[in-house]
């Protein structure tokens, strides 16, 4: 591969993980905007509570819980959704860079976003 | 106070903080979490959720523009995002281990540093032969500057991969970005132009926020309800900042921000040690 073949390669491959963040940071605002404005019309009149600490209802704090809740009609798990396909969105631009490091056959680099995509993992599964 | 009111004060907060983050370049992150905790009564672990997601969105927005542009070196990010994300997770576990009154006392020493970082002059950086590591790693890269693309060299590599390391625990315990921490161990350690520091910090933050993300939602800290408000205000207040800033005379503006970063920051302190937080 010549240089500036490489060189084009490159633009290419920053031009994708411009466009994946750009759009995973727009269709997750618009999934917690549209939450957002249910919820308030629904329990805007609500009294507001953060204090003392008392974490959520298990529907939302696992991956599973949070996906399955898409399909009910609580407003709260449609934005808890957005903000999952928000944290999503890193996690697949690192995806994104394990695969061009494949590509580009570069075996340190292929070996460093492999150890980043199992940390991000586990950070989700880990208990 | 109805959760209307409470949401659009928040939002309107968000939006000032995104603002004057992103003029002064500190982000956003490092003053919601004191703002959530002091002015609005918020538990200390909710306001961390809050911030924590938060920042992934302003990072990314920023680094989507940032990668385009040709200023991250992508190969020092994601060399460094090993350190950032192992430190993260770290940070993540030992927030559910230390109490909160002890999370304020760190959150009010780290505002009080990230004020003189943000007023210190910009480093002056030599040219002498890079890190036999950084060439290993292909670290070394160039920049669009005023007269075309210029070339740089790293140093300092474990150093800046321990400063990164350290910037990832403060990111999973306090719920920030710690983008001035990433930046200094870029630009002062491994000398690194600064706007390239910047750059590779924002590809940085979003990365390292979500490694902490998993353990935030798992232990309930993400309530979206909170996490609304602050979030869509920030995003749309570090854009508005983002297009301003080309125009904007940002100095008296950073002073004023180190100047509330620093009350906030004592504000913190004080909490923390009469152990006001419950």
């Amino acid at each position: 591969m010549n240089d500036s073949q490489h060189k084009l390669d490159e633009k290419h491959f920053e031009d994708m993980i411009s466009l994946l963040l750009r759009t995973g940071v727009i269709v997750s605002s618009i999934v917690v905007l549209i939450g957002g404005i249910l919820y308030l019309l629904r329990s805007g009149a609500l009294k507001p509570v953060y204090h003392p600490f008392r974490g959520e209802p298990t529907n939302l704090c696992d991956l599973r819980g949070i996906v399955r809740g898409v399909f009910t009609r609580d407003p709260r798990n449609w934005m808890q959704f957005g903000l999952l396909l928000l944290v999503a969105t890193p996690v697949a631009r690192v995806a994104l860079c394990v695969i061009t490091f494949i590509k580009e056959e570069d075996r340190t680099y292929i070996f460093l976003t492999l150890i980043v995509f199992c940390v991000l993992v586990t950070g989700f599964l880990g208990r | 106070m109805t959760v209307l009111i409470f949401t659009l004060l928040i939002w309107i907060c968000a939006l000032c903080a995104g603002l004057l983050g992103s003029l002064t370049g500190l982000g956003g992150g490092v003053i919601i979490v004191p703002l959530l905790v002091l002015a609005f009564k918020v538990d200390i672990h909710y306001a961390a959720g809050a911030s924590l997601i938060s920042v992934i969105a302003t990072s990314s927005g920023a680094a989507a523009a940032y990668v385009r542009e040709g200023f991250s070196n992508l190969r020092i990010g994601m060399f460094l995002e090993v350190a950032t994300t192992l430190g993260a997770v770290l940070g993540a576990f030992l927030v559910t281990k230390v109490s909160p009154s002890a999370i304020a006392i760190i959150f009010g020493l780290v505002l009080l540093f990230s004020a003189g970082l943000s007023l210190r002059p910009p480093a002056s950086h030599g040219s002498h032969p890079p890190d036999p590591l950084a060439v290993r790693l292909r670290l070394n890269g160039e920049y669009p500057s005023r007269d075309g693309m210029k070339a740089y060299n790293v140093h300092r590599v474990p150093l800046g991969f321990l400063v990164c390391h350290c910037a990832g625990i403060l990111s999973g315990l306090l719920g920030i970005g710690s983008g001035a921490l990433k930046v200094l161990g870029m630009d002062q350690a491994m000398e690194i132009p600064f706007k390239v520091s910047t750059a590779t910090s924002n590809f940085m933050i979003g990365v390292t926020a979500a490694a902490s993300a998993g353990i935030y939602f798992h232990h309930g800290y993400v309530d979206p309800s909170l996490v609304m408000p602050v979030m869509l205000g920030v995003l749309l207040g570090s854009f508005i900042g983002a297009r301003i800033l080309p125009t904007a005379t940002t100095r008296y503006l950073r002073i004023l921000f180190a100047v509330a970063i620093v009350a906030l920051g004592v504000e913190m302190l004080i909490k923390g040690l009469t152990g006001k937080l419950g």
